[in-house]
């Protein structure tokens, strides 16, 4: 039975919905594949993933689970997968899942495959096409072994349909006083946003270092968000200097984006964060440097002082 | 308190040139993750908190001037294991696992990716393997309870995330834990003082093959260059007519 296990990820009160396209990338590798959701109280998770094609949704529901912490959490992951013979256990790239999984992998004496865009089929056998050095490079690469663990790039597959006829719900026991014990949560910041998750959004607007600080960031990378119902991102550069929160940071080491429009303002083009935003269809560049690297992958350019531009952009994307 | 850096030379991000270039030796820099790694456990170091850093790399002689940058830097002492294979992340955590076992530090700082490879997997595999804590893409440590806790600050997709864990433990660095300092003279002359171990995985009694191996690497299709707009009329009027994405 060659079985897939696709790790969903959710915030408590719902799943998140990028983790859902790593699903898309199982039926692709054929053969059934089940849903495995970790967490308490999680009958409204549950219930809400029965209709995307899996031959189950697999609950681990217990108060141990309540916070995400990696010991616990991958010792369950790896156990489950051994329970059910699966061969292929995935999720879809975030720090959630590369908290995770890389973790489960060794538990389960498993090599793993990071950022997984495409599959190719050769002689018969699978292996995974993956972006290298800050995505300048594509590897192809291959697994040996009959078990394997893998993280997709939500940005590479479609959200699956949820059109199938329900399955079941199964309870996955598991026990719980012997988890490992060395990890304490202590707290998460809370920011409440109107905005749309940035991995999820049609727009995005980002800022870079020219923003200034985080008053002039807000005005104008949140002013042009929010008259196009979009989110914002960050450069590296931006985040550092206090402008905008980490989750922000977009590119390499940060978050990957492909939005239908992309507005960049006031960011040159390094190549650790064209990495995160090569994918996107339009790209805009709003820069004073008309020799900005970033000019050279933009649709639209345009030269000039972006805060002279950006309320004028505003102004006219508000009246229309 | 012993602290463990291990740490992986690769092709100098901040050359552009480099980056998949084939023609000529790239020139070669400490992981930049790994480099802040490095800095956070000098800094643990000068408050008093540690007493000895070990770093560790895998590689062929070559990768000897990285190590020299790195006991530059302040690290104690290092060892070299000896493999110029193309080892996975899997195979690198189980080597470092044995080389752990057998120095037994009270922490493991490392740079959660390498920006050539960009897996981010070596750290929790290791923790995995080792059945130790993980405090993963960290910008802040704090020892607490005698050194027998850290509390550590996340960089998370959902934003900061604050946890403890109980040592020995394995801790991944991300960007805004510190900035590294640069090697000073007196540290490079210091450092020719310094030794560094050469151990083999046969002297390990390590066996370890990688089991993902890269077949093939290929430049992605280049995003072509779009078209420069004059004015904000005629980039809003494209955006709506053109590409119809308002």
């Amino acid at each position: 039975m060659a079985e897939s296990l696709v790790l969903i990820e959710h915030d408590r009160q719902q799943v998140k919905r990028p983790s859902l396209h790593a699903i898309t990338l199982a039926r692709k590798l054929g053969g059934e594949y089940a849903l495995l959701v970790l967490g308490h109280r999680l009958d409204g998770i549950a219930a809400s993933l029965v209709s995307y094609g899996a031959c189950a949704v697999v609950v681990a529901d217990d108060p141990a689970l309540a916070k995400p912490l990696a010991d616990r959490y991958a010792t369950v992951i790896a156990e489950a997968a051994r329970k059910r013979g699966a061969k292929t256990i995935l999720g879809t790239s975030s720090t959630f899942s590369k908290d995770l999984l890389p973790r489960a992998a060794a538990l389960l004496d498993a090599p793993m495959v990071t950022d997984v865009v495409a599959i190719e089929e050769m002689d018969g056998s699978i292996s995974y096409r993956r972006p290298v050095n800050a995505g300048s490079m594509f590897a192809i690469v291959k697994v040996e072994g009959d078990r394997r663990v893998l993280t997709v790039r939500g940005t590479a597959f479609e959200a699956p349909a949820a059109d199938a006829a329900p399955c079941p719900i199964k309870r996955f026991d598991f026990d719980a006083a012997s988890l490992p014990n060395g990890i304490q949560f202590i707290s998460r910041e809370e920011r409440k946003s109107d905005r749309p998750d940035l991995t999820e959004a049609r727009v995005v607007v980002s800022g870079g270092r020219p923003l200034k600080d985080k008053e002039t960031f807000e005005r104008l990378v949140g002013g042009l968000a929010d008259a196009l119902g979009g989110a914002i991102g960050a450069t590296r550069a931006a985040v550092d200097a206090g402008m905008a929160p980490n989750d922000y940071q977009i590119g390499q080491t940060g978050k990957v984006v492909a939005p239908e429009l992309y507005i960049a303002l006031g960011i040159s083009g390094a190549i650790q964060h064209l990495a995160g935003i090569k994918d996107s269809r339009i790209i805009v560049a709003i820069n004073k440097d008309p020799d900005a690297p970033i000019f050279q992958m933009a649709t639209y350019g345009l030269v000039g002082d972006l805060h002279r531009i950006v309320p004028q952009l505003i102004e006219s994307i508000r009246r229309a | 308190m012993k602290i463990l850096v291990p740490f992986k030379s690769v092709p100098d991000p901040n050359d552009a040139t480099v980056v998949g270039a084939a023609a000529s030796t790239p020139k070669s820099v400490i992981n930049p993750f790994d480099e802040i790694a490095i800095e956070e456990a000098l800094r643990i170091r000068e408050r008093g908190e540690a007493a000895e850093i070990v770093g560790i790399t895998i590689g062929a002689p070559t990768v000897d001037e990285q190590i020299r940058a790195a006991l530059a830097m302040g690290v104690d002492r290092a060892i070299r294991i000896d493999d110029s294979r193309a080892l996975d992340p899997y195979a690198v955590a189980r080597i470092l696992r044995v080389l752990i076992e057998k120095e037994a530090p009270h922490v493991v700082i490392m740079g959660k990716q390498a920006v050539d490879d960009d897996s981010n997997q070596v750290g929790q595999m290791l923790a995995g393997l080792l059945r130790w804590p993980q405090a993963t893409f960290v910008s802040k440590i704090e020892f607490l309870s005698n050194k027998t806790r850290a509390r550590c600050t996340r960089e998370t997709d959902a934003g900061l995330e604050v946890i403890e864990i109980k040592l020995p433990a394995i801790i991944t660095t991300d960007l805004r834990l510190n900035e590294p300092r640069y090697v000073s003279l007196p540290g490079l002359m210091k450092a020719r003082r310094k030794s560094i171990e050469v151990l083999t995985c046969d002297q390990l009694g390590v066996t370890v093959r990688p089991l993902t191996t890269v077949l093939s690497t290929a430049r992605p299709p280049k995003r072509a260059a779009g078209t420069r707009v004059e004015s904000v009329e005629e980039l809003v009027t494209k955006l709506r007519q053109e590409a119809k994405v308002l």
